[in-house]
């Protein structure tokens, strides 16, 4: 897997979140994705950096633009040192019927995106990567 | 502080998001639009989101949120112009807003409120002072 | 270090001459070889390749060798928009192996040593050159394949306007994923394009209805929704209203309609429109609020 750029942006304020739509915006543009895409990509973006700032207390996404060989995509990847997820299962399967806020923001993202990707520990943090191709 | 303006059209209120919102403005909106439903006695509410590139599942929330407290005020929301790409990542992402009402543009969705509420205050109508 | 870069150089017009003469006994299809533009490709790459082999020696995965990879993958890419075969495409190296060898064995002659060195050099140099072009081959034609694939994908699903602000998408043969979003999508953007209110999504057309159909059908209308169209869904055949109860699928919210024609005529009744017979003599008052006979106007009003 080759990377051919990439940029880390910090995740600490509600303000991050808009900036990152708008970086995901550009990212994606510049990797010629459709409109849909786009939209879906940025969303999912949205949706992970406010996971990670309202759950996580704050942290880091990283931007890559990688090419498989044969094509081109954009993995995000988000990372906290907060609280974790204790059941990341159930985490994922829970739709928009729960008030908790965590599960509506991951199970629909996975949806968004291609490749999906989860890894927390109690008391050690988050970090999740998500990848959409062109 | 920024705010989203709200424009008053008669019984009703006029809402155009065109800015890519951070949250805060998306709750002090919420709020705005709550206490103006109040203060102007407003029958319904029209927020236009055609030019709205990005709907997450915070501003989906805040939609819905705005309809129901809308309704328990006495007024009608309507949300007029999603674009297609915003639709179709909503319903992806499992949000399908079922308490809001909506039309393809402005003129239709003024359409939609006239005839929910319209109807209601002509009867009401008969020639006394205005409330 | 290998003594092909000299070697090139020394004899480049022969070696070309004869490149040149081996290509061309090759190709069957001379109508697509124009004989300028390949001397100009040639003689192009057998001085890219001395000028790489310095540097990089036979190492074809080496910076040195950068242009001539690029240069190769267009030429591949262009044969295969052009129709040659991948062995036509092949050739194109290979047949430089005939010309370089002769001249190796001319110039270094009695040292045996030397000699297989050197043939073994050119033989590796080569062979992994022609596999480079013939992967590019294959990776232009799968991206033509792939893009025929979606222009075929967009013909087949017409978005067809029946009335004013009204819509209908006549859906055609199986429905897969990729399949079924550039549907909806395109019947989204339809309906946005022509101010429609209604869409009929006609699924005569269609051998079976499955889950995963069934799924794509409902979140395209939900879409739809959201935007503020409503979606009828017509041409719901028995044996597909049997399969959807047995799979149990919730389609409470949605109307169906079995036919066509009646899905057409609730549209028009919810956009607001009737139709009205023609040749009828009415009674309509004027602009001065007279009743006077006129012919009723023929087809929909509203």
């Amino acid at each position: 897997m080759a990377v051919q750029k990439h940029e880390v942006v910090p995740i600490e304020s509600s303000s991050d979140i808009v900036l990152i739509r708008q970086k995901v915006r550009g990212w994606a543009t510049e990797l010629r994705f459709t409109l849909v895409d786009q939209t879906k990509m940025i969303t999912a973006a949205s949706e992970l950096a406010r996971n990670t700032l309202e759950h996580g207390g704050g942290g880091k996404v990283l931007f890559e633009a990688i090419s498989n060989g044969t094509r081109n995509g954009l993995r995000l990847t988000f990372e906290d040192q907060g609280p974790g997820i204790p059941d990341i299962e159930q985490a994922l399967r829970d739709g928009f019927t729960t008030k908790n806020g965590l599960g509506l923001g991951l199970s629909g993202s996975r949806r968004l995106v291609n490749e999906f990707e989860i890894a927390s520990k109690v008391g050690a943090g988050t970090k999740i990567v998500v990848t959409r191709w062109k | 502080m920024e705010r989203i303006p709200i424009l008053r059209m008669g019984n009703f209120l006029l809402v155009t998001i065109q800015v890519d919102m951070h949250d805060k403005l998306a709750m002090t909106l919420q709020d705005d639009l709550t206490k103006a439903i109040a203060d102007f006695d407003s029958r319904g509410v029209l927020i236009d989101i055609s030019t709205l590139e990005i709907v997450d599942s915070f501003i989906g929330r805040m939609l819905a949120n705005i309809a129901a407290m809308s309704r328990v005020l006495d007024a009608e929301t309507v949300l007029v112009g999603m674009q297609p790409a915003v639709a179709i990542t909503l319903v992806e992402l499992g949000m399908s807003l079922p308490g809001v009402r909506t039309a393809l543009n402005v003129e239709s969705g003024m359409e939609l409120l006239q005839e929910s509420v319209g109807s209601f205050h002509m009867s009401m109508n008969d020639g006394s002072a205005e409330t | 270090m290998t003594r092909l870069p000299e070697i090139i150089q020394k004899y480049e017009s022969e070696i070309l001459a004869d490149w040149m003469k081996e290509q061309l006994a090759a190709v069957r299809r001379r109508d697509l070889m124009n004989d300028v533009e390949l001397r100009e490709q040639c003689t192009a790459l057998l001085r890219e390749l001395a000028r790489a082999t310095v540097g990089g020696g036979v190492d074809t995965n080496s910076p040195a060798f950068e242009t001539i990879r690029k240069m190769l993958s267009d030429i591949s890419a262009s044969r295969a928009r052009q129709g040659f075969t991948p062995t036509e495409t092949a050739v194109f190296v290979f047949s430089l192996k005939q010309p370089l060898v002769t001249r190796i064995r001319k110039e270094i002659g009695n040292d045996t040593v030397a000699l297989f060195d050197e043939l073994w050099n050119s033989n590796l140099l080569i062979d992994k050159l022609g596999l480079f072009t013939s992967e590019a081959y294959v990776k232009s034609r799968e991206q033509i394949i792939a893009r025929q694939q979606e222009e075929m994908l967009e013909l087949s699903t017409p978005v067809v306007k029946l009335w004013d602000g009204i819509l209908a998408l006549p859906l055609i043969g199986t429905l897969d994923s990729a399949r079924t979003q550039v549907v909806m999508e395109s019947l989204l953007n339809a309906i946005v394009a022509t101010n429609s209110r209604v869409a009929i999504i006609d699924i005569t057309g269609v051998p079976t209805v499955d889950t995963l159909v069934a799924q794509h059908l409902l979140k395209t209308i939900t879409a739809a929704r959201l935007m503020g169209a409503e979606c009828i869904i017509s041409g719901v055949r028995p044996q597909i209203a049997q399969t959807i109860v047995h799979l149990g699928i919730n389609l409470s919210d949605i109307i169906t309609k079995s036919k066509l024609a009646d899905a057409f005529a609730l549209a028009l009744q919810r956009s607001g429109r009737t139709v009205v017979k023609a040749g009828l003599q009415e009674q309509k008052p004027n602009a001065n609020g007279q009743l006077v006979e006129e012919n009723a106007s023929r087809g929909v009003k509203g």
